[in-house]
Formats: structure tokens, sequence, C-alpha cells
């Protein structure tokens, strides 16, 4: 284009017909944190406009939910946010538990919290050590990723998959948890904050780091309400908003955490939100094992009734429960007609579902609301004016996963 | 909870009467029906109010129902960070009725207008960009349309005498299985196979 192939005749004219630079970021970028393709319109090294192209992990999750039963459903939520899964089958679980009025036990109920914050942990973990990597650090994914390695355990032994649980069911969980796997999260909790200052002494005081993420996609106040945002993102520019606070559902109400919250909302203070967040859900996690071995803790973790399996004890005893599982398995459980918005917070933001079910026993639709979808949405907004590498650095920290983007 | 829910809804109705057609509360959520052609207004007087302070957007998405006139819902949902509450707004459009883009009023619209269109191939007047975004570019239909098939028209393949990627009509090696789990006690009304003889 420059070499005067153009025609121009004086350096002049090919001087001032010089363009901007568009280059393709992605898809198959390591920073892009999976198939993200941003379109990105170059002035020299600042960012003049970006488009993220998204789309190329569609597997059209939601068309398919709308011809498989509720429970069929359930494993769906695995793959959307894939770094931390349980966290979006509660939110599936508690959508179906609202329209047929269940009251989960409070076992499963502790349960779910103690898994949840599990997620939370392995998505921060992965978040912040990854997005350390973008910006030129090596070590911190190696270390933390040998943390997740433990947590997926954790989950193996609950639920014998690693990423994919399908342990969250409507009315509970689906296995109680043997006393051994407790004491071991319990060993577990107790050792991770000295990963954490491993993590902290890394990152936290580094020059470079600090140098790539401190005033970069800078968020304020009213971007938070134009775009929607939510989760780490919120929180990170000094608004305590917490769905586990503000709007608490499973007995969140009963826990005793704090809320980090940061100051200048940029991408700094939210990996400092981050590894606060991370330390909050170690306190939570003592605090599930503490009530989970109390008197009030024990019992069953399934809401015995029509939409849970009766226990295999009564299978082998009782026509009607053998009936019973076979239906349940077959047709599944009918959801009375109605429509709900369930939303929890996810470790990326609030993820919620908008179910409308017509009483039979598939959803009539089922909408997936992820957060990611509305932060990816913004960059055009908030790299515009950044130099190219900080595009990696907000990304980075705004927490995209294109499981759930895509859906 | 629900009382001040049904009063919040009452206050909308009040303060909005040519746009709400209807207020309800169902399992602690408040869901107001509205007409297509007053949702800006609505929209930005939910935004600007004191009492309502519905200052981020949640979600946009639609229902089929193609059975009716009137065959898509745009459901709406909206938060207030401040008041901590949420809301609802539905509103029934027809296939070839244009709906008009909130994105003046909430930025974050953008893509989720998109989406609908996509998935739904409802139209946004106002929309700066109305594109497919999910799906394929040159992609044909409305995949979330209760007509679309589940399977889709066509699938895509690696073509090694042509070196590019090339799309065929779906061929699918058995039928679908369309699962029919209702019990012939809880009123199926087909005719199971044997069953014709006796009647």
């Amino acid at each position: 284009m420059m070499d005067g192939s153009k025609g121009f005749t004086d350096a002049q004219t090919g001087e001032q017909k010089i363009r901007n630079f568009n280059i393709n970021f992605g898809p198959q970028h390591p920073a892009a944190h999976g198939v993200l393709r941003l379109v990105l319109e170059l002035d020299g090294e600042v960012v003049e406009r970006c488009d993220p192209h998204i789309g190329l992990l569609h597997r059209g999750t939601e068309k398919l939910m709308e011809s498989r039963t509720y429970l069929q459903n359930l494993p769906y939520f695995d793959r959307l946010d894939y770094v931390a899964p349980m966290n979006q089958e509660h939110a599936w679980c508690l959508a179906i538990e609202r329209l047929t009025g269940t009251m989960v036990p409070r076992r499963a109920s502790l349960i779910r919290v103690l898994y949840s914050e599990i997620g939370r942990i392995l998505n921060h973990l992965l978040n912040v050590t990854t997005q350390a990597m973008d910006v030129g650090a090596l070590t911190p994914p190696l270390w933390g990723f040998e943390e997740r390695e433990k947590l997926m355990i954790f989950y193996e032994r609950a639920c014998g998959a690693r990423l994919h649980a399908a342990y969250f069911r409507p009315g509970g969980v689906h296995q109680d948890l043997p006393p051994a796997l407790i004491d071991d999260i319990e060993a577990w909790a107790e050792a991770f904050p000295k990963a954490l200052d491993d993590i902290d002494g890394l990152l936290t005081e580094n020059r470079i780091f600090k140098q790539r993420n401190a005033d970069i996609g800078v968020v304020t106040e009213q971007d938070i309400l134009d775009w929607g945002y939510s989760g780490v993102m919120v929180r990170g520019s000094g608004l305590a908003w917490d769905l586990r606070r503000s709007q608490p559902y499973e007995c969140y109400d009963e826990f005793d955490f704090k809320i980090p919250v940061g100051k200048n909302g940029d991408c700094y203070d939210r990996y400092l939100c981050r590894m606060a967040e991370m330390r909050e859900s170690t306190s939570i996690i003592r605090q599930a094992i503490a009530k989970l071995r109390a008197p009030e803790g024990q019992g069953d973790v399934l809401a015995r009734g029509k939409i849970t399996p009766p226990s295999r004890g009564d299978m082998k005893t009782s026509m009607e429960s053998l009936i019973h599982h076979f239906k349940l398995y077959t047709e599944g459980f009918h959801v009375p007609a109605g429509e709900v918005y369930a939303a929890v917070e996810a470790p990326k933001g609030e993820f919620g579902v908008y179910l409308v079910a017509d009483g039979t026993n598939k959803p009539y639709r089922a909408k997936l609301r992820a957060p990611g979808y509305l932060h990816l949405q913004s960059m055009d907004y908030v790299a515009k004016g950044h130099l190219l590498a900080d595009v990696a650095a907000i990304i980075g920290t705004m927490d995209i996963v294109f499981g759930e983007v895509d859906r | 909870m629900t009382q001040a829910l049904e009063e919040l809804g009452a206050y909308i109705a009040a303060k909005q009467p040519d746009a709400v057609l209807d207020s309800a509360v169902s399992h602690g959520e408040l869901t107001l029906t509205v007409t297509v052609g007053t949702l800006p207004a609505l929209v930005r007087f939910l935004k600007a109010d004191l009492t309502c302070r519905f200052g981020s957007l949640v979600d946009i998405t639609a229902v089929d129902h193609p059975e009716r006139r009137a065959r898509f819902d745009v459901v709406y949902h909206f938060l207030s960070m401040h008041r901590n509450q949420r809301i609802r707004l539905k509103a029934a459009v027809r296939e070839d009725e244009m709906v008009p883009s909130i994105i003046e009023i909430h930025p974050s619209a953008n893509w989720f207008e998109r989406e609908a269109f996509d998935m739904y191939g409802i139209l946004f007047s106002g929309h700066p960009g109305l594109r497919r975004i999910l799906t394929d570019h040159g992609f044909r239909g409305h995949p979330l349309r209760k007509d679309f098939p589940t399977t889709g028209y066509v699938e895509v393949r690696y073509d090694e005498v042509a070196k590019r990627v090339v799309y065929e009509p779906v061929k699918l090696v058995q039928d679908y299985r369309q699962f029919d789990f209702m019990s012939p006690w809880e009123g199926a009304t087909y005719i199971l196979p044997g069953d014709e003889k006796k009647a």
C-alpha cells in the first residue's frame, strides 16, 4: 500500500493517504482466552476501533434445551462457563426449584455453598494467573494450576467428574459428601492462604505487573449501568454489589463474609478484588464445613419427592419407588407453567436463567444470561484509546470465557 | 416483598397508563405487559424515575409462540442496583412488526437486540448495525423459532477435492429421535400402535 504502487507521483499525496491499520486479533491468539476474534483498527499502536466477532463456539444450547427434559438439560450448564461449572448448574436448579416450590434440605444447601465457593476459587485462580501470563509473567499460572488441580480432585471425589460435574440437581445435590472428603477440603482450606500469599508475592508489588495493569481499562459507575456490568467489573469500581449479599439465595445469608471492593476501577483493582475474594471464599468454605459437621447439618441431600429419585434402598423394596425412578429418568418431571428469572453470583458476574415452562417435562424456552456477553460487548468502548498491548490485559480482567459468551 | 412489588407495578401503571397493559407479580417477580410502540418512553421513565431507577439492563430475549397472531414475546429484564429490585417487561409483537431499539437509553442493548434478530428474526428499528451475531455468515433462517428444526438445514465439512469448507444439506444417518414420554393414562391424544383396531 505504502510502497508507491498506488500511482501517486509526489510523496506528499502518498503521505496523506496513509490509512489506519486493521488487524485480526485471534481467533487463535493465546491471549484471546478462547475463540475470540477482534477486528482492531490501529492508528500506530493506539486502538481506534475494536469490533469483537463472536459465535465461533456457538453450540445452540438454548435450542437443544427445548427438546430435552429438565434433568437432561442440567449437564449443558457445565459446558457454558467450563472454568467454574457448578455455579451455572446452581442457577438452573434454583429456577426449577422456584417454579416447583421445592425446599432444598439444609445439608444440600450447605454443600452447594461449599462447591460454589470452590468454583469461585477455581475461576479466580485461572483468571488471575492467566491474565498475569497475558501481561508477561510465566510462573503464576504454573502455581495457580497446581491449586486448581487439587480443587478439581475435590470435584471428582464428590461427583466423579473433574469438570462436567452434573452434581447440583433440582432438589439438592446428587450424592452426599463422605466425611474424609470434608476433612481433606478443610485441610486444603487451611493451607490455601499460604499458596495465595505466594502468588500475591509474585504479582501484587511486581513493577511490570503494575505498569501493565494500573490505570488500564478504567470503569466508572456510569459505565457499570450503561453496559450492564456485574461481578468483579462492578466491585472493582467501588460498588459493593454482590448478589450473595443483596439478593441472598441458598443459605448465603447466614455466612459471614466481606465484599472486597476496588477504588479506581482499573485492571489492577479488579486483580486485587479477585485475590481478596479468594480469601473470602476460603473463609466461607471453612464456615460451610463447620456447619456441615454440626448436628443441624446432617440429614438427606435431596428433597425426596416427585422431582428427585427415590433412595436405592426404597427401590429394592417398594414397587412404587421403582416406577417413580423409571418415570423420572425417562419422562422426567413436569414443571408447572410459569416463568421465572433465577440469578446467581457466578465468579464472573450475574449468571441468570430465564425459564419459561409450559407444564410439560421440557422447558418451553430457556435463556441463559451470561455476564461475559455484556462485558465483551463493551470492548470497543473500554479499549478505545488504549495501546494494542493493553487489549490483552483488558480482556484478561473482563474474565471472558467463550463457553458462556457463545452458548 | 410481594406487596411492595404490586405497589411498584401499580405506580408504574398509573404513571405510564398508555404503555402498561397489565402488571402481575408471580414467584416474587414483577412482570409488566406493555405495548411495543411506547417501549422506549417506558424504559426511559423506568431509568430516570426515582422510585424505579432501573439503571441496568440485565437481558433482552424473546419467546416464540407460533400459534399466536402476535407471534413473539420480546422480554426485557431490568435491575435497579440502587433500589435492589428487578422488573420484567413483556411485549407481544407480530412477525412483520418492528420493535423500537433502546440502544439510546441502554447501550448494552446492542448485542441483545442483535441476538434476538439472529435467533428470531425480530427487527429493531433504530439499531445502528442489526446483523447476525452468534450464527455463521450467510446463515439462513432463525434458529430459535419453533418451526426451525433442531438439526438445522445444512452441515459443513472440509472437502479434500475442493480444498475448502463446503455446505451440504443435512443427511441424518438415523431418523431424528423425537421421544414422547407422555403417559397414555394422562391424556395422550394419539392412538397407540395396536389400539387402532378397537376404535
